[in-house]
């Protein structure tokens, strides 16, 4: 099976869980922004949660099946079409072959993931298929999609075929979808939990106060890389000069303007801004369904509510894998 | 040894990772304690290890906390990895000298490669000869790697050349220009905006994603500066390619 990018969108690219490993070498993670979503589109097709499928950013993206296939779609809701009629979503289903499938707009959230059962064929480069736009390595010849570029589909696994027999009878009445609620939220106003960060100690008890106590709205910088927040500035009790460090996704970094930058999926390995919190694993994925303009609040969380959070939504994914799995084989 | 790893700090990076704190100077041995653990860490990760990333005064291990959730029960992950890596460090009772790597770069200095080299001379009341000179003979140590794939910060420059960054970056620095900021020296492995001085250009490529590990450098290396004509750097830059 192969997919045509009739038109490649804002950004379309092709994304796994990310590149670990090489971080020391200064080599970015990269992965998918909202990597619950990701997993889930996995599940839905019988793929491995790891296997790499195309985030699609806000719209404009036109894709075209050359073969029937099972795929499914999650994270944002980016209004998207099979041949002009809205296409499921968060469940696994079959599209034909010469089926269009078209992001129209951003309805709910900013990104979207298109998971294919047996999974994306492209090279894996340092154990990772996500595509590293800086370094031109990894994904689709390491860059975004393009018009005209023919996407290779892998074969089908057995759970991929299981799976397969079992959407063909997902129609009408025995239809149903994942509640993503529990995993991801896709409201543009919402509450985002924090936990200390490595510098949380050197900010002042206002600036403490500050960022937990007013909405911080997410500014016209943000992408794969970090996102820009504009609200009340942040400062520190003195000045001090940071060496450089590792950071990670999800790092609140106060540069010397006061305005907090969040670190994303293409984050740098290391960084020299004080880290005023951290956003809480749990909520990495509604964060990055967060477009320009959305308002949000900082709450402070400890380390252990934030791994309690962690624990909790990944017995959440386990229990869905698992549904899935026993309908498919009862079918 | 013992002493040493009085001042050992942890902390953590978010609910996944833990900043291990050795020391607060950029200093050559905690270059080598760091190296060490990270050495340590990888002939014996624990379950739900991801990887390290050395820093000048830290080391930073990810790890998993639903895996170590799943092996260790109630026991919280942070003080599971805390507890690891304090057993590790005792272990260290004395530092093996884990065995450095001497890596040359050959540097064609100055003229189109390193058009900042007249005024790093200047600014320093030397000639750019002896800028070569004093950029070549101290040997440097990689500290560790990070701002781009292949992009090492190092120490041990000789002081007498530092120079003050410019205050207008240039737009575009061509990929694997050497320069100096301030104290310190560096290779840029790819052509990106920037403020350094640039003095001159290596033919080698820093970053190799085709190969194991991916990078030339890598923390813990000594680094030598090797000045070549520019006819070596045509003929080095050729069977490179």
């Amino acid at each position: 099976m192969t997919v045509t990018v009739v038109k490649p969108g804002l950004l379309t690219t092709i994304q796994d869980l990310g590149r670990f490993g090489s971080q020391k070498y200064g080599v970015i993670v990269s992965g998918a922004m909202d990597a619950y979503s990701l997993r889930i589109a996995n599940i839905l097709v019988g793929n491995l949660e790891s296997e790499a499928v195309l985030e699609v950013s806000l719209f404009g993206t036109v894709l075209q099946f050359n073969d029937d296939h099972l795929i499914a779609l999650t994270g944002g809701d980016l209004t998207a079409t099979i041949n002009n009629e809205p296409a499921p979503l968060w469940r696994p289903f079959i599209v034909k072959k010469g089926d269009l499938l078209k992001f129209k707009r951003a309805h709910k959230g900013c990104r979207a993931y298109v998971s294919f059962a047996g999974g994306i064929q492209v090279p894996t480069v340092m154990n990772s298929k996500s595509t590293y736009l800086k370094a031109g390595m990894g994904g689709f010849e390491g860059r975004a999609l393009q018009k005209q570029d023919e996407i290779k589909i892998g074969p089908y696994t057995k759970s991929n075929k299981e799976i397969h027999q079992y959407a063909i009878q997902l129609v009408g009445p025995a239809s149903w979808s994942v509640n993503y609620n529990e995993l991801i939220s896709l409201k543009q106003q919402q509450t985002i939990r924090v936990m200390p960060g490595t510098e949380w100690d050197s900010f002042t008890t206002e600036s403490q106060h500050c960022l937990t106590n007013n909405p911080y709205t997410l500014s016209t910088e943000a992408d794969r890389m970090g996102y820009r927040f504009e609200g009340p500035a942040l400062s520190l009790t003195e000045k001090f000069e940071l060496l450089s460090e590792a950071v990670t996704f999800g790092t609140v970094q106060i540069p010397p303007s006061g305005k907090p930058i969040i670190l994303m999926a293409d984050r740098q390995t290391t960084g020299g801004y004080p880290k005023m919190v951290q956003v809480i694993t749990a909520d990495l994925a509604s964060l990055a369904q967060l477009q320009t303009g959305a308002k949000i609040r900082f709450r402070l969380v400890t380390l252990e509510e934030a791994q309690q959070a962690l624990i909790a939504k990944e017995q959440k994914i386990k229990t869905i894998a698992t549904a899935i799995r026993c309908s498919a084989k009862l079918s | 040894m013992g002493k040493e790893f009085k001042h050992v700090k942890f902390k953590p990076l978010g609910d996944s990772a833990v900043m291990v704190q050795i020391g607060n100077t950029i200093d050559p041995s905690n270059c080598t304690i760091l190296q060490n653990l990270a050495s340590l860490l990888e002939e014996q990760p624990f379950e739900g290890f991801i990887e390290a990333v050395p820093a000048y005064t830290n080391i930073t291990i990810y790890y998993n906390p639903y895996t170590l959730f799943k092996v260790n029960g109630n026991v919280t992950s942070y003080s599971f990895v805390c507890q690891y890596v304090q057993q590790l460090i005792t272990q260290m009772t004395t530092v093996k000298q884990h065995t450095q790597r001497v890596v040359e770069i050959p540097v064609v200095y100055g003229g189109e490669y390193g058009p900042d080299l007249e005024y790093v001379a200047e600014i320093n009341g030397l000639t750019t000869d002896e800028v070569i000179q004093l950029h070549s003979e101290n040997e440097c140590l990689v500290y560790m790697l990070g701002f781009a794939p292949g992009f090492a910060f190092m120490g041990g420059m000789n002081e007498a050349i530092a120079t003050p960054r410019k205050e207008t970056p240039r737009l575009a620095i061509p990929a694997l220009s050497v320069g100096i900021a301030g104290k310190q020296t560096g290779i840029y492995p790819f052509e990106t905006p920037g403020g350094w001085q640039i003095i001159g250009r290596t033919p080698l490529d820093l970053f190799l994603p085709n190969e194991t590990p991916p990078s030339l450098l890598q923390a813990g290396d000594c680094i030598r500066f090797k000045p070549i004509s520019e006819k070596e750097y045509k003929q080095l830059k050729e069977t490179r390619s």
